[in-house]
């Protein structure tokens, strides 16, 4: 109850930023954190909570952004319809892929592989077929109005991500305290062992990926709507299955900020090493990587591993 | 009956682990299955438990035929497994481990937990409730494997080797809780090379050697069986158990 109650009063907290931050540069900065935290959040739940590394996030991502930009473009779809059933189109996805390679036992680096060919095959079939726009990709008309899911303004986008960093919180919070949490905490840390105890280890995995799924796939709608544009490299390309990865890697997999507290610390990182060697373009990824290996080298249990040391929390989570 | 085996059989390879084994347990025994290294105590343990199918053969527990069935259906039905290594969900503690098995009959965290809280006390890690399960000794860490079996609330449960790697005094604090166990009506299947716990546990003993049952009895009748003292002998294992077992 007590993370319940600092998580609304961060939030909340989180509400007056616009007013205070006038330079859309920062605000920008701000909204790319929250996404890259939400895109990492939902990786975490199947990752970190659920112990399954996926290599292949962007297949629900992807599906998210095309279903929505299929939907409006070809159909004529409001953008707030069309978010449903992007959704639901993740969700299936992930049941799909998730079906296939837990109902066969794949584990570790062959569900990794699996989830990684799932979405270049999503990619390539991307790049041909002519709904999607092929090679091309799909450009969604400037109509700045909030009935269009557009937003003339920073700030609109800014809620938004707010909104959604508020459902994968809860998300998160529900695992940390439910029954279906703990069975996928004790997946995660012994599958033999939770057999044993009557948990059925397929469903449980199901449910993860399905979740994570439909969340990664709002990500891809919010990534449709921000930027207005997409093709099947940004859609289902590795960058974003690499992208959802990271953030709770650095941040703290398993926890509940991890992934927020990772996207913040690698947007600033990025922002610094591009002002920092901007002239010399592909230096500053070198310099981006560097950091990167040192935060995995050293910290092992991310930065909220970190947090908890200084602070003396106690680290079992839910209570 | 609570548990049937009928002419079970397991071959890996070329290792035939399990041989035309058949035997019944009561409601309410402690039966103790034991032999040599290398008998097939510990794949029997994961055919009827449901992690291993076996070749040949059935087994029923509670009049129900559950054989093929998977892992987590049979611990629906009351019949759980302790691991001869433990195998506790490292990152979470000591509570939340055993909670993990009370969730089997309580779908409430809160009741899940509290029930955690109850059992540790029961197995004897009540001062370890909020530590994490990665921290606790190796008596420690048996000692959970039976607190998440007991949380499952099961008709029987399958001990393997709870006592292996316990200290003699940490041995004679678990046996009381064996007989506490029993005595709150769940029947106990263990596998033991503790000879001393054996004879003061089990109602009656079967004894497995290169995967066939070749006696079972009462724990005195059976430790002076010239069979098991050959098994026993014969491979040169096992001598002190065997001593144990000869002076009953
Ligand atoms: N998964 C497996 N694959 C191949 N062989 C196995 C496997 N499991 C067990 N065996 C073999 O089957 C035989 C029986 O092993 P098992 O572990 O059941 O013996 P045990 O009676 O439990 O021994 P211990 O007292 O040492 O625990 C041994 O020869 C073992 O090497
Ligand atoms: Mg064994």
């Amino acid at each position: 109850m007590k993370s319940a109650a600092a998580i609304i009063v961060l939030l909340l907290a989180l509400i007056p930023l616009p007013w205070l931050v006038r330079s859309d540069f920062w605000l920008n900065f701000a909204v790319l954190t929250l996404y890259y935290g939400f895109l990492g959040q939902s990786w975490n739940i199947l990752g970190g909570y659920g112990g399954q590394y996926s290599f292949g996030h962007a297949a629900f991502f992807g599906t998210g952004a095309y279903t929505s930009a299929v939907l409006q473009l070809q159909l004529g779809f409001n953008p707030w319809l069309a978010v449903g059933l992007a959704s639901v189109a993740g969700g299936v996805v992930a049941a799909i892929v998730g079906g296939l390679s837990f109902r066969y036992g794949l584990r570790g680096s062959y569900f990794a592989l699996i989830t990684l060919a799932f979405a270049e095959v999503l990619r390539i079939l991307a790049d041909s077929l002519g709904f999607t726009g092929a090679g091309v990709g799909l450009q969604v008309p400037l109509h700045p109005a909030v009935v269009n899911f557009q937003f003339a303004g920073k700030s609109g986008f800014y809620f938004t991500m707010l909104v959604l960093t508020a459902l994968g919180l809860a998300v998160v919070w529900y695992i940390e305290h439910s029954r279906f949490g703990a069975r996928l905490m004790a997946v995660r840390d012994n599958e033999d062992a939770a057999q044993a105890l009557g948990v059925n280890v397929y469903r449980v995995k199901l449910g993860a990926i399905v979740v994570s799924g439909i969340l990664m796939a709002l990500g891809g709608v919010f990534y449709l709507q921000y930027f207005l544009y997409i093709d099947p490299e940004i859609a289902y390309g590795p960058a974003v299955s690499i992208a959802a990865l990271l953030a709770p890697i650095v941040g703290g997999l398993g926890t509940m900020c991890g992934p927020l507290l990772g996207a913040a610390a690698l947007q600033l990182l990025n922002e610094v090493s591009e002002s920092a060697i901007g002239a010399a373009p592909g230096l500053n990824l070198v310099l981006y990587g560097a950091v990167l290996v040192l935060i995995i080298a050293f910290l092992p249990e991310g930065i909220a591993g970190v947090a908890r040391l200084r602070i003396g929390l106690p680290r079992g989570r839910a209570a | 009956m609570m548990l049937t085996l009928d002419h079970i059989a397991k071959r890996f390879g070329g290792v035939q682990a399990v041989s035309d084994v058949t035997f019944a347990v009561a409601r309410g025994e402690i039966v103790a299955l034991i032999g040599p290294n290398g008998a097939g105590k510990t794949t029997l343990f994961s055919l009827i438990a449901g992690f291993l199918a076996p070749d040949a053969g059935a087994i029923r527990f509670e009049d129900r035929d559950v054989t093929g069935l998977p892992p987590h259906r049979i611990a629906a039905l009351g019949l759980v497994r302790t691991f001869q290594t433990a195998q506790p969900f490292e990152r979470l503690t000591v509570a939340q481990n055993i909670a993990v098995g009370a969730h089997l009959h309580l779908a409430s965290r809160g009741a899940a937990l509290r029930r955690g809280a109850e059992i540790a006390e029961r197995v004897g890690l009540g001062k370890w409730l909020h530590r994490p399960s990665r921290e606790l000794t190796v008596a420690g860490r048996k000692r959970l494997e039976l607190g998440r079996a007991l949380a499952t609330e099961p008709h029987l449960v399958l001990l393997d080797e709870v006592m292996a790697g316990l200290n003699p005094t940490e041995i004679d604090a678990i046996v009381p809780t064996i007989f506490a166990i029993r005595d709150s009506g769940i029947t106990v299947l263990l596998t033991e090379h503790v000879m001393r716990a054996v004879m003061r546990l089990s109602d009656r003993v079967l004894v497995l050697n290169n995967g066939r049952l070749i006696a079972q009895g009462k724990p005195a009748d059976v430790a002076t069986d010239p069979a098991v003292i050959e098994a026993y002998l014969g491979r040169g294992v096992a001598p002190p158990a065997a001593r144990e077992l000869a002076r009953g």
